[in-house]
């Protein structure tokens, strides 16, 4: 404490020491300045308004709510309501127009691609990629391979009622129409050896009626993926003569795989999870990736 | 803490610091007396001109044609443009800001190579708003001698009311201040309906609180300090001037010794020397920033020349020749010093003319950039994942996100085209038909395409062959470009 009593100024610096001496060292008394000290005080007091007007004291079972009534959860959700708020021109006008004529208006197309955008990374990029690239067994959104097929109505379809899931608008709901094994389906491993040869030919481009596997293709195969073998939508048959990269892998190897084991890939029904707006977007978005089919 | 070492006795005593020593320095309060004369003259002309254009440049109208906003000067943050009369600046374009910058720098260079600080003492807001407020006290205050006898004495019915006055004059002059500064920033006479009747955006009413608050404060209270303390001009000016700058100066060779009228003339009678300073003290007293110019060069002097008034004023009654003060280079300073002729203020000289030629660059280039400046732009941002895809039928195709940019104020129409790929073919998706490549854009504004480059399946094309967009206003033949790649595998 500072000993007025006996102000003691120290020789050197002119200034008053606070008494307090050690082994002949000397405290000066150099106070805070003034200002410094009232701008401290002015701090306390108005963290004791934190106190007052936010959440502030731990009690058991809770905490002081503070007169604002303010909440962390309460500010986030303020700042979605805002959110809504300012999409809500656009996403108003989205709920209301078709997908046609959202593709039509390029401003609404634009902000249905951006709204889109978003939803895509949140739900569909774990699977799809998050360009719509897709993976082996997720398909590539930005090609032109539509197993359910690729205009806008048709991918918004796939998107709200998904395939294999059980949903009853769904494609296969009950997931009987996928690719069936056919080890356990008649054919013995020299003819799906056979007909996996004859359905690389038809990758490459270089089928011919010569190979065995033509006829065991038209007798099995054909009901799906059709006699050209150009596939159908309404099966989710895929094209084999396509020469892009498969599902799957067009390798003899994974072929053989297919024919005898078979594949029934699913795509959740996001009709449940999704509003109609960010479903319709989605849409939108997915068929400006590749323009869909 | 200090050491003190006990053995004190045997060594000399220290000496008592002196009151000088302290660091701080409290201010002491300025009362300057009014003044009239040509300097004072300039500077109530360029207050009052300053003001005016400060205060009703947002009024100005600009016809930019419809949806557009027509106010001639408009800062539109929420929208992204900065609009000054015919120019439109969009963000990407802020540069034009930074050459500003530059100019207006090289531009105080040259002012301060010329005639030092006469930014500081014609044309600084500082200096101005503090000279609009003493104007006020001395209404509501009274003059120098007034105000300084007043201070310190207890209030009176009077003194309160004048006192009130006066912070009340000052405070709507900071708020018009503030409330000037934020019609930059929206659409003025809506702005000044919407404060009329409280419906402004939140950030209106901040923005004029801060205003109102950093005017009163700065031009109300701090006044000199902010030039002596706060401002880092003072000593950057002083590192760039020279021995040929115009600086307010006291003739020392013409004005020493000092002393009475009567003196001086019977000195000059007596045929011995006398100076023409007869230490009026009016220089000091008219001073806003409390420097006696004839103690030389001072980093407080503004150089406001209202000291050459204020002496000029009193020569002229005594009947003495004007300039005991005034505008007068270093190098006379020494030269009549010395005993020598002044000599005439250079204006072209290697510093002068360095700046003037950096001005005139920067502005020559800014005017070129301006002028041809492109009334439309093209974005290219090619898909990064995937890359590219290979179709059905083996060919290959790469996706690119285009923006058009239209920068006039009416909707036009562009064709998009695609150089450097001879059998690539170009889609906008959503477009009827393949090939149609119209990109119609509304005045103002931006659009974002999805655009898809084909090549068939033969082309077989090298992992990246360098393309280019093309945006052409078929009106107009202007044209923008952007380069980008078609990749393959």
């Amino acid at each position: 404490m500072v000993d007025h009593t006996h102000q003691d100024i120290d020789a050197a610096t002119g200034t008053p020491t606070t008494g307090h001496e050690w082994d002949g060292i000397k405290e000066l008394n150099t106070p805070l300045p003034r200002w410094w000290l009232w701008l401290f005080y002015a701090c306390i007091v108005w963290a004791v308004g934190y106190w007052v007007f936010y959440p502030a004291i731990p009690l058991p079972g809770g905490h002081t709510p503070g007169i604002l009534g303010w909440t962390s959860r309460g500010a986030v959700n303020g700042d979605v309501q805002e959110l809504v708020r300012q999409r809500a021109e656009f996403v108003g006008k989205i709920e209301k127009a078709s997908l046609q004529e959202i593709s039509a208006d390029p401003k609404l197309a634009e902000f249905a691609r951006a709204y889109g955008r978003s939803a895509f990374g949140n739900n569909c990029a774990p699977c799809h990629g998050s360009g719509g690239q897709g993976a082996v067994g997720y398909p590539n959104l930005a090609g032109d391979r539509w197993l359910w097929g690729g205009s806008l109505d048709q991918i918004a379809a796939t998107i709200t009622h998904g395939a294999r899931t059980g949903d009853p608008e769904g494609h296969d709901p009950a997931g009987a129409a996928g690719m069936p094994a056919w080890s356990k389906m008649g054919l013995d491993a020299t003819q799906i050896e056979q007909v996996s040869d004859y359905v690389v030919a038809l990758h490459n481009g270089a089928a011919t009626d010569a190979l065995p596997g033509k006829k065991i293709f038209a007798e099995n195969c054909a009901a799906c993926h059709g006699e050209d073998a150009k596939g159908n939508p309404e099966m989710g048959a895929p094209n084999l003569t396509s020469k892009s990269k498969w599902l799957y892998g067009s390798d003899k190897a994974t072929i053989v795989q297919t024919v005898a084991n078979g594949r029934a890939g699913q795509m959740p029904a996001w009709g449940a999870k999704l509003d109609p707006a960010t479903i319709k977007s989605l849409a939108i978005f997915v068929h400006s990736l590749g323009g869909g089919k | 803490m200090t050491l003190s070492v006990e053995n004190t006795k045997t060594r000399t005593k220290l000496p008592e610091p002196e009151e000088s020593d302290s660091l701080y320095e409290a201010r002491k309060q300025i009362y300057p007396q009014s003044v009239s004369g040509t300097f004072r003259n300039i500077k109530w002309g360029l207050l009052v001109g300053g003001m005016l254009l400060y205060y009703f440049l947002p009024f100005l109208r600009w016809d930019r044609g419809p949806d557009q906003p027509g106010q001639a000067v408009l800062i539109d943050l929420a929208n992204g443009r900065f609009y000054f009369f015919g120019i439109a600046i969009w963000p990407q374009e802020v540069y034009y800001i930074t050459g500003l910058l530059i100019l207006a720098a090289f531009t105080l260079f040259l002012m301060n190579a010329l005639a030092g600080r006469v930014w500081c003492g014609y044309l600084c807001p500082q200096t101005v708003w503090t000279d609009l407020y003493l104007l006020i006290e001395r209404w509501t205050q009274g003059e120098r001698r007034e105000r300084m006898k007043k201070a310190g004495q207890p209030w009176t019915a009077r003194t309160m009311a004048q006192a009130v006055s006066k912070h009340a004059l000052w405070l709507l002059v900071a708020w018009w201040t503030g409330g000037a500064w934020v019609l930059y920033f929206a659409d003025a006479p809506t702005l000044v309906k919407q404060l009329a009747t409280f419906d402004a955006p939140a950030q209106a009413y901040i923005w004029i609180g801060i205003f109102t608050a950093t005017t009163y404060v700065l031009a109300g209270f701090a006044r000199e300090q902010v030039c002596l303390y706060m401002c880092p001009w003072p000593r950057i000016q002083a590192a760039l001037t020279d021995e040929w700058a115009l600086n307010v100066t006291y003739r020392v060779d013409r004005g020493e010794p000092r002393g009475s009228v009567k003196k001086a003339r019977a000195l000059r009678e007596a045929g011995q020397p006398a100076g023409d300073c007869v230490d009026c003290n009016q220089c000091v007293v008219v001073c806003p920033t409390g420097v006696d110019i004839r103690n030389g060069l001072d980093m407080g002097c503004v150089q406001c020349g209202l000291c050459i008034d204020a002496c000029d004023t009193v020569m002229t009654k005594i009947g003495r020749p004007k300039g005991l003060i005034g505008y007068d280079t270093d190098l006379n300073v020494e030269r009549r010093a010395q005993g020598l002729p002044a000599l005439k203020p250079r204006i072209f000289r290697a510093r002068t003319i360095t700046y003037m030629v950096l001005i005139l660059g920067v502005a020559a280039f800014m005017g070129v950039s301006l002028a041809t400046r492109h009334t439309l732009g093209v974005d290219v941002m090619h898909d990064r994942n995937p890359i590219f895809v290979a179709l059905s039928d083996g060919s290959l195709r790469n996706g690119y996100t285009i923006r058009a940019l239209n920068k006039t104020g009416a909707a036009r129409d562009f064709t998009l085209t695609l150089e450097g790929l001879p059998r690539g073919q170009l889609d906008i998706l959503g477009q009827k038909g393949a090939g149609a490549l119209d990109v119609h854009v509304e005045a103002d504004q931006t659009l974002e395409l999805r655009v898809m480059v084909t090549t068939p399946p033969d082309a077989t094309p090298p992992q990246s062959t360098p393309i280019k967009f093309i945006l052409t206003d078929p009106k107009t033949g202007e044209q923008a470009s952007r380069a980008d790649f078609f990749k393959g595998p």
